[in-house]
């Protein structure tokens, strides 16, 4: 194919280009690990416990993105998980013990609800710091990364957490999975869901009188989608259940595992957890004022206040927003190393903020996108991931991690001058 | 009659420096008034105490009559006061829609944005400001000086303005452009709307505004009628800040 029809056909689909190159590069990487791993990369085995491996950073950096696109960074991301994780912890196992009782749902949900709230009130204040007090947030959060991760020492007093509530450890990956017949269902219906989406946009567009893409291309579109979304369910609908832990699971019941039975994973629970906030993020992003507020902001501060935006309420919201999502990633991460230890969330700041820089989000605000994120953070773990398979030291993995960061900083700098936008 | 705006007696400093200091003007609806005076001369930061992007330490605002306060931009715009920037004031990262209609989003019943509607509207308007406008559905970044005012004029008129400020607003264009702000400036004055119009081009001046307050270091040199006056003695409150004397 020369290179002018490829580029005509991503125009036609009005794909995202540096996404198409991002998606190509990714496949690439893959496909090396692949070879270097003798086909146990590519596993429904690895590639489940990559996703679920993903999970908690991928649902950081699509806050990250607002909060980098409105001009700001937060580097106190991986603390702000640590405290919301040892709050839960501690809530589960022994503060909340004598009041609601030791693994009862109410014990959980109420953990849950306040380790939540919490980092959203963490976040707030943040943002309150930055928006109001004019601080900049690079210093706010420096000093959230050493206060937060201190305060979470001292929540445990420096002990770990064992946390055994089986629905707790449900939101983790392994522990929690929807089964073979589910993910079909959500699968089918994520596909229709996604079909009926592009078909109101197109319909809205015509209401208009607007030029719409031709329908062949709508349609390639929606197979593509169809297709990643069916693909993955077969993928970990194919990954079984090791006999190990099925004969745990029958044995907790009282039971014996029957003879020659099999059951399969399907779908984890804490990706639709991910797939949830990505899609609500997306839609706060595109469909809603907050949205378009805080692209607004990152274009041009002064214009955004001029057009009658109160800047400083929406650093606050945005900021909350990242914190909680940083409580809802600390119970994905607690659930899923069914503990709260010390060094829960360290370094995640570094793994968030290249996520959605890989993704394209730009340094100087503006420009940034949720999906791009999301494979931002994919490539970050399968890097990893990856790496530890074909036996490279940790060390040297973070040697690797960092120079890429690096690279795809440069390359998107290149790109974007290229494109004359701004990096 | 009433005046639809009054400023009296706006004062403002930055860190020592008089930026304005003293300053009253006023204006008629359906009434052109310049606001004229070297680049410093506090004209820009007099309009944006009533655009609500700054506070006056002192002085006066009334609206037809009614002394008002304007605390923010958002307060401007419940009074109708609508301003185009000589920064325009853009987002250029948002296509022209986007910043047409920022803080003022259309919504749909659910309360989501209702972009395509935004869309249709900026077709509309952009069609009878600037006809050749296509660039409909990329970053106003990618347009160039005249279009990105057409956008920040059009986001100025679209929204039934009052009182319309204008802080250079033909600084970045060529002639064809400025006689078409310029035929625009003569329809909304025939609309009622009342206009402050900044401008440097004297030939403009003399042109659409009714009347010229000019500006010296802060300060008023004082308000004419335009056809009472010469260029000349126009040129002369700007560059000596001298009031011409009459019988
Ligand atoms: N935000 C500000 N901070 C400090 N000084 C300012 C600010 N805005 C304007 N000034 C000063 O006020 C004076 C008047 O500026 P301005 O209103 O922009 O003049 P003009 O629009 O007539 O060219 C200048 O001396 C300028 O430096
Ligand atoms: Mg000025």
């Amino acid at each position: 194919m020369s290179d002018a029809t490829r580029r005509s056909l991503a125009d036609t689909l009005e794909l995202d280009k540096r996404l198409f190159g991002m998606i190509i590069a990714f496949a690439v990487l893959c496909l090396v690990f692949q070879f270097q791993t003798g086909g146990t990369f590519l596993s429904a085995r690895n590639i489940f416990n990559i996703s679920v491996q993903t999970v908690s950073v991928g649902i950081m950096a699509t806050g990250m993105v607002f909060v980098i696109v409105s001009r700001n960074i937060d580097l106190s991301v991986g603390s702000v998980l640590a405290t919301c994780s040892a709050l839960m912890g501690m809530l589960q196992t022994q503060w909340l013990v004598p009041v609601t009782g030791l693994g009862t749902g109410t014990t959980l949900v109420v953990s849950i609800l306040l380790g939540l709230g919490v980092g959203t009130a963490m976040g707030a204040a943040t943002g309150w710091m930055v928006g109001y007090q004019r601080i900049p947030s690079f210093i706010v959060t420096l000093g959230g990364l050493l206060i937060w991760r201190n305060v979470a020492w001292y929540t445990t007093n420096g002990q770990s957490v064992a946390l055994r509530d089986p629905r707790l450890l449900a939101f983790g990956g392994t522990e929690g999975v929807m089964g073979p017949e589910w993910s079909w269902v959500l699968g089918g219906l994520a596909t229709l869901a996604a079909a009926a989406a592009v078909i109101a946009a197109r319909r809205g567009k015509m209401r208009h009188g607007f030029l719409v893409k031709p329908v062949w291309a709508e349609g390639l579109l929606v197979a593509m989608i169809a297709g990643g979304i069916l693909g993955f369910v077969a993928l970990v609908n194919s990954y079984e259940i090791p006999v190990g832990k099925l004969k745990r699971m029958f044995e907790a019941q009282g039971m014996d595992v029957p003879e020659g039975y099999v059951a399969y994973h399907g779908l984890p629970i804490s990706v639709l957890i991910l797939v949830a906030v990505a899609v609500a993020m997306t839609v706060i992003a595109r469909k809603t004022r907050l949205g378009r507020y805080i692209y607004a902001i990152g274009g041009n501060p002064d214009a955004a206040e001029l057009s009658g935006i109160n800047t400083r309420m929406m650093t606050v919201k945005i900021f909350a927003l990242m914190g909680f999502l940083c409580g809802l990633a600390a119970l994905v991460a607690q659930a899923r190393l069914q503990s709260h230890g010390n060094d829960i969330g360290t370094l995640d700041e570094l793994k968030v903020i290249a996520a959605a820089v890989i993704g394209g989000t730009a340094l100087a605000g503006g420009v940034g996108t949720i999906y791009g994120a999301l494979l931002g953070a994919l490539v970050m773990q399968s890097l990893q991931s990856g790496m530890a398979m074909i036996g490279v030291d940790t060390p040297f993995q973070n040697i690797v991690v960092g120079g890429v960061l690096i690279i795809a900083v440069w390359i998107d700098i290149f790109y974007r001058k290229r494109m004359g936008e701004r990096t | 009659m009433t005046p639809l705006l009054e400023m009296r007696d706006i004062s403002i400093s930055f860190g020592g420096i008089k930026a304005v200091d003293h300053v009253t003007i006023d204006l008629r609806p359906g009434e052109v008034v310049g606001l004229l005076g070297h680049n410093g001369a506090g004209k820009s930061t007099l309009i944006k105490c009533l655009s609500g992007a700054y506070q006056a330490d002192q002085g006066q605002i009334l609206i037809e009559g009614r002394p008002v306060t304007i605390q923010n931009p958002r307060d401007a715009r419940a009074f109708n006061i609508e301003t185009i920037y000589q920064t325009l004031a853009l987002s250029d990262n948002l296509d022209a829609s986007a910043n047409l209609f920022l803080g003022r989003e259309m919504l749909t019943p659910l309360g989501f944005m209702d972009d395509a509607r935004m869309e249709a509207e900026t077709r509309r308007i952009m069609g009878r400001l600037n006809p050749n406008f296509r660039k409909f559905n990329v970053p106003v970044s990618a347009l160039s000086g005249g279009q990105r005012q057409s956008v920040a004029i059009a986001r100025a008129v679209y929204f039934n303005a009052k009182i319309l400020i204008m802080d250079e607003p033909t600084a970045a264009l060529g002639p064809h452009e400025t006689q078409m702000v310029a035929e625009l400036i003569q329809e909304l004055k025939a609309q009622g709307l009342g206009i402050i119009l900044i401008e440097h081009d004297i030939h403009n001046v003399m042109k659409l505004c009714d009347r010229a307050s000019v500006m010296k270091n802060g300060q008023l040199v004082g308000t004419v009628k335009v056809d009472e006056v010469t260029d000349e003695e126009i040129l002369a409150m700007i560059i000596l800040g001298k009031k011409p004397v009459r019988a």
